[in-house]
């Protein structure tokens, strides 16, 4: 399947990526690159194979409802681009 | 039911914050209405290099629940990541269930107190586990300034009920949300409060049109932030209203327009679009590598199920065969939760007469909890103490009509039925006392006599006044059926 | 000959009998690492003062008779990709220039524990994503054996420095043989643990179900002595696998009997370089004289492994990836210029996903976001079938081929590159001949087993070269013993690179 430029635009969009002309067309070729070489699975038939999410098979890794302590207000917003004493703060969501 | 030119279409999607003490997938606490962000640490940060680790607890509060709504579950669930961007999910995903949630296919039955819809069973798609996220304090003038995140919900389990679109006006999908959030009280599963947000409900509305040729189908819309009960209804009804007027203008039908978000605006009762994201929804859901799947044996589902308890259903149904007492009665006794009816049953084994205990319980007892906006488990009167009371009516010591006086003096002073009953003085009377006022009373009024035996009974009812005034206690039954006796063995 | 030239083992045996001190070994590291790092660049941050101290407290321990970690008074270099408290972890990303977490890795806290010295952060591919150490945003790492060359990576940093003598122990990270190449390109030993042997909690995720934490060192008995700390069930990461540690440099020193061996024809086909693949032959020579009996296997999706690998890894990473947005930690852009870009361009989009758009294209590299916009891609609505969960059925297939190997074989053996340590700026700008740099090993972490890298030759340009064993899941031990079989046989392991 061939990946297009605008393909990749809406790709952007939903990474939250953002990309000028040149990156664009430069993103484009590799990910066409890319995308060409991994299509050789196409090659397996693999109708009957039960996909593989996890490296091992292990199950029921659970813990009890136990609260333990954990960091004050000040750890968590201490990384925070933008906060006041309270909260996080980022930019509003819609425009003007 | 009014009618109208359409049939109204709805499923719910309920969001149900389980009781846990600690997060789905770390061990903050879950404590609602703490200061913001005090109650985080790197998992729910979504800090670089956290892990997520399930709670045992709500994953089997979810099955508890998907089993009381008659849900099967499989022995195989597995968890995945809804991608999304949104400054109140930390990690850029949710982590949630896709295509093997925890439980499938139930139901849950509903029907109307007052006779607003036929008895109907709403069928239940799915109910999973997912992970709530934080709160977003937006400005008030939107774009001006920053909006403000707080943490300390992020990741507080959920169990996601969604329903088959089986509800088919807006009473019903109000009385599928009371109905729902009494069987959670029943479970004991959640606090289901829906001003705190542990009880939320999107409903999924369009509407069914005859048509010439067939059925014409509007366009599905999403309501969110309906708050309450009230809201659940109004915005519904409010919605099918708009679709049709829609409808009316533009003709559009389902699969025409994209599925649309509106939010519910109490204030200004309508429900208002919300803006359409940038792209089309894309979750790119897919396994979340950091968590194993769950597996469950059949012994566990088991254990669970012993756990669960009677329902509100099955105990509506009891109260009627077994306890003889009417619909509305047990309805409005199981309706109240599962205290209230812990009480009618004590209340009925200590006085030994089921329908008197029914009528206190959903009159008077339920009267006093209003006014005083209390639950039963604050009730100050023991239901061996009421039972005394109701052994005394039963014995005739204490007449039905003083009972409520009685009662108002025992919450007060804390005394017993009996010590009451000798203190306000309004003991029974004696028989033969009784029978002499009575004869002497029917001697002195010659004209009341006359005018019964000329078939004015109610004459009677003059000797009753008189009674009252030689003796307070009497009861004017028993003096009004005496007379009468005497008078015709004249 | 210096401390700095000995092994680990004979460092903490001189310091055990009080012949040096923890001070002192960390003092001469730092003076080496001072010497010789300019021209390596093997570390993002030298941490002196915060070592100095540590060291000073193990001596003092030592000295009072207190009870000692495994690891008492070594120094060590952690890959800049394990969280630690009040530090800088930067994962070789300008994303995270100025994040300080707020808690320490599972194998942080257990190197306190052990009561090792850390002496610095190395540097690395930004999120571990690349093959040379060249998209570090920080600077590049050199090969200490050729400084025009390139290390390899993702653990660039993490092999180079042990290569120069700048540490004798380090940690690093192995999602598609970002532990096992570099050391092969720089000639020290590299262990990927099974999935799930050691605990992940505190990696800054690049792929969650490849990610494996692991030792670096000089030589096998290092090494194990090393992997025995990391190892370990811990509850704060589910996939951690609770399963008793054996005691690895106990057991290291015992040779296997009857050891039989699998070779994969793949591993020679066409593109291997001829001095590589003679020093392979030579070594499974070696192994053959020592008593293994060599058999040829049958591996037929081997050659699936890279295409499936760049499926996996990115779709997770484009998820894993997501979190650095500039909302709660980490690199925010200007506000004031997103609100001027917005004014210019006249879009409709709103400040808030301008700010992530405009964050995230600035804070990650080229290679970061190429793999983030593969991921999505692949995850998408109407691809996610063709890719992602094609991949995850080849990636069956590959561990299929993996327990059908280990069902005749105890260890697989084969180069880990086909190629020596090139030179730096050679594949930058084509990503796919440099993905698959990975090609021998992205297939173990597909499978989640566990391979070792170890020296077993120079090319004549005096390149390393390095020798690849795999193992099934949790047979760390038996990979070990065998690679010490080998070292014990050659003296490969002992080369230095003519550095300065
Ligand atoms: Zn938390």
């Amino acid at each position: 399947m061939s990946l297009t430029r605008q393909d990749v635009e809406k790709v952007a969009l939903l990474a939250k990526l953002k990309f000028d002309d040149d990156q664009l067309d430069r993103m484009t070729d590799h990910m066409i690159q890319i995308v060409e070489y991994v299509e050789k699975l196409s090659e397996l038939n693999t109708q009957d194979v039960e996909p593989m999410a996890h490296a091992l098979d292990i199950y029921n890794a659970l813990a009890e409802d136990e609260p333990r302590p954990g960091l004050t207000r000040e750890a968590a917003l201490g990384n925070a681009p933008k906060s006041d004493e309270e909260y996080f703060r980022v930019p509003a969501v819609l425009g003007e | 039911m009014n009618e109208t030119p359409y049939e109204i279409v709805i499923g719910l999607e309920v969001h149900v914050q389980l009781k846990t003490n600690t997060k789905l997938f770390c061990r903050c606490s879950t404590k609602f209405g703490n200061p913001p962000n005090t109650q985080t640490c790197p998992v729910c940060l979504g800090l670089p290099g956290a892990l997520p680790v399930m709670n045992k607890k709500a994953y089997f509060l979810g099955m508890k629940t998907a089993l009381a709504l008659n849900c099967s579950i499989p022995k195989f669930t597995k968890w995945d990541r809804k991608n999304y961007f949104y400054p109140d999910l930390p990690k850029g995903y949710q982590t949630s269930q896709f295509d093997l949630p925890m439980s499938e296919e139930g139901y849950l039955d509903i029907k109307s107190t007052n006779d607003e819809f036929e008895p109907r069973r709403v069928r239940i798609i799915r109910a999973h586990l997912e992970e709530d996220a934080g709160k977003s304090i937006h400005d008030e003038a939107a774009g001006k300034g920053d909006s403000r995140i707080d943490l300390n919900r992020t990741g507080t389990p959920l169990l996601e009920i969604v329903s088959y679109p089986d509800m088919r006006n807006a009473a019903e999908a109000k009385t599928y949300m009371q109905e729902l959030r009494l069987l959670l009280t029943y479970l004991d599963v959640s606090d289901c409060n829906m001003q705190e947000g542990s009880l939320r409900c999107d409903a999924n509305v369009n509407l069914h049109i005859p048509a010439d040729n067939g059925v014409i189908a509007t366009p599905i819309v999403e309501i969110k932030n309906m708050n309450s009960f009230r809201s659940v209804e109004r915005g519904i009804a409010y919605e099918a209203k708009r679709q049709y007027n829609v409808w009316q203008e533009t003709g559009k039908v389902l699969g025409e327009l994209p599925k649309q978000t509106r939010g519910w605006d109490d204030s200004a009762q309508v429900t208002r679009a919300q803006r359409e994201k940038e792209e089309s929804a894309d979750y790119r859901y897919f396994p979340c590598p950091d968590l194993v799947p769950v597996i469950v044996t059949d012994q566990q589902i088991e254990e669970v199920g012993r756990d669960i308890g009677e329902l509100p259903a099955a105990l509506r149904e009891r109260l009627e065969t077994e306890f003889g007492l009417t619909t509305y009665t047990s309805d409005v006794i199981v309706n109240q939760g599962r205290g209230l009816v812990d009480y009618f049953l004590e209340l009925a084994e200590a006085s030994g007469d089921n329908k008197l205990a029914g009528n206190w319980v959903q009159g008077e007892v339920l009267r006093i909890l209003n006014e005083q906006e209390i639950s039963i488990d604050t009730f100050k009167l023991s239901a061996a103490q009421l039972a005394e009371m109701l052994k005394l009516i039963q014995s005739g010591d204490l007449d039905s009509s003083k009972a409520k006086d009685v009662l108002a003096v025992m919450l007060d002073s804390g005394k017993s039925a009996a010590e009451i009953v000798k203190e306000l003085g309004i003991e029974k009377v004696d028989e033969g006392d009784l029978e002499d006022l009575c004869k002497m009373l029917v001697e002195r009024n010659p004209r009341v006599v006359d005018d019964v035996r000329g078939g004015n009974e109610k004459a009677v009812g003059a000797l009753i006044g008189q009674a009252k005034k030689e003796n307070p206690n009497v009861n004017p039954g028993q003096v009004r059926q005496i007379c009468l006796n005497i008078i015709n063995d004249i | 000959m210096s401390i700095i030239n000995k092994t680990a083992t004979e460092q903490l045996a001189l310091l055990q009998s009080r012949e040096i001190t923890s001070v002192a070994l960390t003092q001469a590291y730092l003076d080496r690492i001072n010497q010789v790092d300019p021209a390596v660049g093997a570390f993002l941050r030298v941490e002196s003062d915060t070592a100095l101290t540590q060291a000073a407290e193990v001596d003092r321990k030592r000295e009072a008779g207190e009870s000692l970690g495994k690891l008492a008074g070594l120094p060590i270099a952690i890959k800049d990709i394990l969280c630690t408290q009040n530090t800088p972890t930067t994962c070789g990303s300008k994303m995270l220039e100025n994040f300080v977490p707020p808690y320490n890795a599972t194998v942080v806290e257990k190197l306190f524990s052990a009561d090792a010295v850390i002496l610095g952060r190395t540097n690395m591919d930004e999120f571990a994503m690349g093959s040379s150490t060249e998209n570090s945003a920080y600077h590049p790492t050199q090969n200490p054996w050729d400084t025009s060359r390139i290390p390899g990576g993702s653990s660039g940093g993490a092999a180079a420095c042990i290569a120069a003598d700048m540490a004798p122990l380090s940690i690093g990270t192995d999602t598609g043989g970002s532990i096992r190449q570099p050391a092969a390109l720089c000639g020290c030993v590299g262990l990927k643990p099974t999935y799930g042997r050691v605990s992940r909690y505190g990696l800054i995720a690049f792929a969650s179900s490849l990610d494996q934490i692991g030792p670096l060192a000089r030589t096998v008995e290092d090494t194990a002595l090393l992997m025995e700390v990391l190892a370990g069930h811990d509850s704060l990461d589910s996939t951690s696998v609770d399963t008793p540690v054996p005691p690895y440099s106990e057991t290291v020193h015992q040779p296997l009997q009857n050891l039989r061996l699998g070779v994969v024809e793949q591993h020679f086909g066409k593109g291997i370089d001829p001095e590589i693949e003679g020093a392979v032959k030579q070594a499974i020579a070696t192994y053959q004289s020592l008593g293994a009996t060599i058999k040829n296997l049958e591996m037929p999706h081997a050659d699936y492994g890279i295409a499936t690998y760049y499926i996996i890894a990115p779709c997770e990473a484009s998820s894993n990836l997501a979190r650095y947005d500039g909302a709660h930690y980490g690199y925010r852009a200007d506000q004031a210029e997103v609100a001027a870009e917005l004014a210019e361009d006249g879009s409709d989009e709103g400040p808030l996903v301008r700010m992530y758009r405009k964050t995230r294209s600035e804070g990650f590299g080229s290679e970061v976001q190429r793999r983030i916009m593969l991921g999505t891609y692949a995850l998408s609505e109407g691809y996610y079938d063709a890719f992602y969960l094609k991949a995850l059925k080849v990636r069956r297939l590959i561990r299929q081929d993996y327990d059908n190997a280990f069902e005749q074989v105890d260890l697989i053996i084969g180069p880990v590159t086909a190629n020596p340590a090139f030179v730096k700026g050679e594949k930058t700008s084509d990503p796919m001949t440099m993905y698959l740099e990975d090609l021998y090993t992205v297939t173990a972490n597909l499978a989640g087993v566990a391979g070792i890298s170890l020296p077993c030759g120079l090319t004549k340009n005096g390149l390393p070269i390095g020798l690849q064993l795999q193992a099934a899941a949790f047979q760390e031990e038996k990979l070990l013993r065998a690679a010490q079989m080998f070292q014990h046989a050659t003296d490969f392991h002992l080369r230095r690179p003519e550095l300065l």
